[in-house]
C-alpha cells in the first residue's frame, strides 16, 4: 500500500515534468522539470522524504537498467555513424576525457580553497 | 523460434535483465573496471538479438518498458540532492564553477577537434551537445540544425565510456574528492555517468545528479553561442 502511494506521488511529479516540458518551449526534459519539482517539495516541506524515499531508492538502484534499450539501439544508427565513426570516437573519447579530468579539477581546487579560508 | 521470440512480451525485458546480470557476475568476479555491467549488458543483447534473428523493433516493444523508467528514476534524484542540502549550499561555488568549467571544457574540445578532422557545420552542431543528458542535447542539436539520431548515439556512447572509464580517469587526475568526482562524473557523461557516481557514494551521486541539470542548462546557451564559431 505504502510503495504504492510512493509511486504515484513519483509518477504524478513525472506527469507534472512532462506537461512542463511540453508547455515551455525550451529544450528542457519531462525529468528535469520533474527533479526541480521534487526538490522543491522536499525543501518546503510540501512532499516529507519519507513519503518517496522507499520507491525512489528502488528506482535510484535499477536507474542504469533503463539505459540498455537505448544502447543496444546503436546497432540499428550504425549506419549513420559509420562514415564518421573515426572522428565521432575521438571527439567523443577526447572530451569526455578532458571534461572529467577539468570539472573535477576545478571543483577539488576551489573547494579545498575555500575550506582553507573556513579555518 | 526467432517467430516465437520476436512477438514475446518477456524475451527483450528477460533478456536484458539477464544480460545485465552477467555483467554483474562477470564484474565482481574478475574485479576489473573495465567490465562494465552496462557495456556488457548492451553488448551481450545485441549478440543474442544478431544470433537469434529478433529485430530490434521487436526487441524493443518487450524491453521498452525498461526505458519508461528513466524519467521517474532521474526525477527521484532529488532524492539524494535534499539529502545533502547543506553540503550543496555550503559548495555552491565550487560546483557551478566545476560545473561551468566541464561545460566550457566539452564545447572548445569540440569545436577544436571537429575543426582539425575538417568536419562541416550540421557534424559540428550535431556533436556540440554530447555531453548532456539525452533529451537536453537532442533538443539542442534539433535546434540547431543538427542530425538528432547522431546526436542520441553520441550521447549514449559518451555516457557508456563515461561509466566505464570514470574510475580510471579520476585516479589517474587524483580527484578523490566526493563532491568533485560526483560533478566530473555527472558533467562529462550525464546520467549514465551518474548511475556510475551512485554506486561510488550518495554524496558522488547527489553532486552527479546536480550536474546533469546544471550542466544541461548551461549547454543550452554555449552550444547556441558555439554553433556560430564553424
Amino acid at each position: 500500500m505504502h510503495y504504492i502511494m510512493e509511486f504515484l506521488i513519483i509518477l504524478f511529479i513525472s506527469l507534472m515534468g512532462e506537461g512542463l516540458s511540453a508547455l515551455i518551449p525550451l529544450p528542457v526534459p519531462a525529468s528535469i522539470y520533474g527533479l526541480l519539482i521534487l526538490f522543491t517539495g522536499l525543501c518546503t516541506g510540501l512532499i516529507p522524504l519519507k513519503a518517496v524515499k522507499g520507491t525512489g531508492k528502488f528506482l535510484i538502484d535499477i536507474m542504469s537498467l533503463t539505459f540498455i534499450p537505448a544502447g543496444v539501439g546503436l546497432m540499428n544508427s550504425w549506419g549513420l555513424l559509420q562514415p564518421i565513426l573515426l572522428p565521432v570516437l575521438v571527439i567523443i573519447v577526447v572530451s569526455t576525457v578532458a571534461v572529467m579530468a577539468v570539472s573535477g579539477r576545478v571543483t577539488q581546487l576551489m573547494q579545498r580553497k575555500a575550506a582553507k579560508k573556513h579555518d | 523460434m526467432t517467430e516465437f521470440l520476436s512477438s514475446s512480451s518477456f524475451f527483450g525485458l528477460a533478456l536484458s535483465l539477464a544480460a545485465y546480470m552477467a555483467g554483474m557476475a562477470l564484474k565482481k568476479r574478475f574485479r576489473s573496471p573495465l567490465l562494465n555491467p552496462l557495456l556488457i549488458a548492451i553488448v551481450l543483447t545485441m549478440g543474442v538479438l544478431l544470433l537469434t534473428g529478433v529485430k530490434y523493433e521487436d526487441y524493443l516493444t518487450s524491453a521498452g518498458m525498461l526505458s519508461k523508467f528513466l524519467t521517474p528514476a532521474t526525477v527521484c534524484l532529488a532524492i539524494p540532492l535534499y539529502e545533502r542540502l547543506d553540503m550543496l549550499k555550503k559548495n555552491y561555488r565550487a560546483l557551478l564553477c566545476g560545473i561551468l568549467s566541464g561545460v566550457i571544457t566539452s564545447v572548445t574540445c569540440i569545436l577544436v577537434l571537429c575543426a582539425l578532422f575538417g568536419i562541416g557545420h550540421a557534424e559540428y552542431v550535431t556533436l556540440l551537445p554530447k555531453s548532456v543528458t539525452t533529451a537536453i542535447g537532442m533538443g539542442v542539436a534539433e535546434q540547431l540544425g543538427g542530425y538528432t539520431s547522431i546526436t542520441a548515439a553520441a550521447i549514449i556512447i559518451t555516457g557508456i565510456l563515461g561509466n566505464a572509464i570514470g574510475e580510471g580517469v579520476l585516479k589517474l587526475f587524483r580527484i578523490t574528492d566526493p563532491i568533485a568526482k560526483g560533478v566530473a562524473l555527472g558533467s562529462s557523461a550525464h546520467a549514465i555517468g551518474t548511475v556510475k557516481a551512485m554506486e561510488m557514494g550518495e554524496t558522488e551521486g547527489a553532486m552527479s545528479s546536480l550536474s546533469i541539470a546544471v550542466a544541461g542548462v548551461m549547454t543550452v546557451v554555449f552550444a547556441t553561442i558555439y554553433a556560430n564559431f564553424l
